[in-house]
């Protein structure tokens, strides 16, 4: 037993061997978080920024902390994730069906093109007064900016996807009689589906943005409102926090984001790594 | 007769929905959507005149400046940073988190640093807009065919050489990739500022005709972002393509063999 694993301590080492030399990719990240985290700690000790308008990193972080025991912070943190995720489902179906019905016929694709390539570049946030108008500070707003900016991400790579179905593949399918919806199951939906899951995971970041904004603009319930509270109210290392927070939300729907690609384009060349042009 | 046909497949659709939207408000405009000749004689009663100098040019200014700013930033930070591993390696996560943090929730941020004033609103524009050419640049500086670097090193260039005719160049189709996100999120901040503090530029303007219920001249401010928007996005696309132009003919070439 205790033999066994010397030996293999032993081979361990000997593996390492090679790249000893070097510090680990990961440890270097660690380093340049804790670097940050000290500048940001001695920048308002040293009194280069006033402590009033930067409070230190572990003032800041300490609120953190608390805000992690309360319920209200959670509740705000759900209020913005459900927004996220209705707005983006919504925005992302309606890609989809749009985008297959356009895409499948190459007149309607040239007789839209033009309207999508102006509607394309309008900013979501011109729309902040009408949904203001429209709805007030309820989350309908949220979802209006949400599913208008995240839709031409979805739709515009859904395009891209149905353009790209092998032709050969496409008219084995028609000479083997398939119907409609076994050519959209079998045949488009596979060769879409890398498009379809990059413009969701673009959606994605984009639908938290207008999440956020929403809620610190319009004032619809959520972790931007709360930011925002924090803010009028001169709860600085409070408001810190909050944005702290958000940031760590970011990164977890990013990293959600790539493992559900990973996963659900598990047979594809791409990321099976094999035959990768 | 072959253009004829194509100028009808651009015009059509829209020609269509200004239509659709002519008769469905033909029965005395509801209180939300004004006529289109309604938003059209608006348009130009509320934009041409004192406003453009007022709110539409300042606006795009700061637009314009917070925009080049992020972009020499970001590509100049992304060269020092991609060309080392060590480096790369240590500001990894804590990009990573910036390019996460939603941009918008610097404002308040800024306006408690800088103060409420025109610099706050470029370095909103410049904080929010640098993280995609930032790591667009390493990325693509990253990504750079080994084979390249060692013939530059064998070769003897190096230094500001090396960086102009070998590595921006390679890293270049990535960059404008960066570039492209930048200029969205450039011009939502640049909307989003102005709204949140601020006392003119189009987003206040906007935002001041929603309060007063003055609904058309509303509209016409959203048509004017979204001008500005498509405006835009023209401009990159034809900068785009005398960048890439080599780049895109060797992938036609490519692709042909």
């Amino acid at each position: 037993m205790s033999s066994s694993s010397v030996v293999r301590a032993k081979v361990g080492k000997a593996k390492r061997n090679p790249s000893s030399s070097r510090v680990p990719y990961g440890l270097w990240g660690v380093v340049g978080i804790v670097v940050f985290l000290g500048i940001w700690e001695l920048l308002p000790i040293t009194g280069i920024v006033k402590a009033a308008y930067l409070p230190p990193a572990s003032e800041v972080l300490g609120t953190l902390f608390m805000d992690f025991t309360l319920t209200a912070f959670w509740v705000a943190v759900g209020e913005t994730l459900l927004a996220w995720f209705l707005g983006l489902a919504m925005a992302v179906l309606l890609a989809l069906v749009v985008g297959l019905i356009i895409g499948m016929s190459s007149f309607l694709r040239r007789a839209t093109n033009s309207t999508i390539e102006f509607l394309r570049p309008i900013p979501s946030v011109a729309l902040i007064p009408l949904a203001v108008l429209l709805f007030g500070t309820k989350i309908e707003s949220s979802l209006m900016l949400i599913v208008y900016a995240c839709f031409w991400q979805v739709l515009i790579q859904v395009l891209y996807g149905v353009a790209d179905v092998d032709n050969v593949a496409m008219q084995t399918a028609r000479s083997y009689g398939f119907s409609r919806v076994q050519q959209i199951r079998d045949v488009i939906f596979p060769t879409m589906l890398p498009y379809l899951m990059t413009g969701i995971r673009l959606g994605a970041a984009v639908a938290l943005i207008l999440a956020i904004t929403a809620e610190l603009i319009i004032g619809s319930p959520g972790l931007g409102k709360e930011i925002q509270l924090a803010q009028s109210g001169g709860a600085i290392a409070g408001m810190y926090a909050l944005i702290v927070a958000t940031g760590l939300l970011g990164v977890a729907i990013n990293a959600c984001m790539r493992v559900v690609e990973k996963r659900a384009l598990s047979w594809h060349a791409s990321v099976r790594g094999e035959n990768v042009a | 007769m072959k253009t004829l046909k194509s100028l009808a497949f651009v015009l059509v659709l829209p020609v269509l929905l200004v239509l659709w939207w002519a008769v469905a408000t033909l029965g005395g405009a509801s209180f939300f959507v004004p006529t289109p000749v309604d938003l059209v004689s608006t348009f130009v009663q509320t934009w041409v005149g004192e406003r453009m100098f007022t709110d539409v040019l300042p606006s795009i200014q700061r637009l314009v400046f917070g925009v080049l700013g992020a972009i020499v930033l970001g590509v100049m930070l992304g060269l020092i940073v991609g060309m080392n591993r060590t480096a790369r390696a240590i500001t990894e996560p804590v990009f990573e988190f910036f390019r996460a943090l939603p941009p918008p929730v610097l404002i308040p941020v800024l306006m408690l640093l800088v103060g409420i004033n025109d610099g706050m609103k470029i370095a909103v524009i410049i904080s929010g807009a640098i993280w995609p050419v930032l790591l667009n640049t390493i990325e693509g500086v990253r990504a750079i065919d080994p084979v390249q670097n060692e013939t530059s090193r064998s070769y003897g260039i190096s230094g500001f050489s090396r960086i102009r005719y070998q590595v921006l160049p390679s890293a270049t189709p990535t960059i404008m990739a960066g570039v492209r996100q930048c200029l969205s999120i450039g011009l939502i901040l640049m909307v989003i500022s102005e709204m949140f503090a601020s006392s003119s530029g189009l987003g206040f303007a906007i935002v001041q005709f929603q309060r007063s219920f003055a609904v058309p001249e509303m509209w016409s401010g959203i048509v004017v972002l979204g001008l500005i928007g498509v405006i835009m996005s023209f401009i990159f696309q034809w900068i785009e393509r005398r960048v890439l132009r080599w780049y895109n003919g060797l992938k036609e070439v490519e692709n042909a063999v």
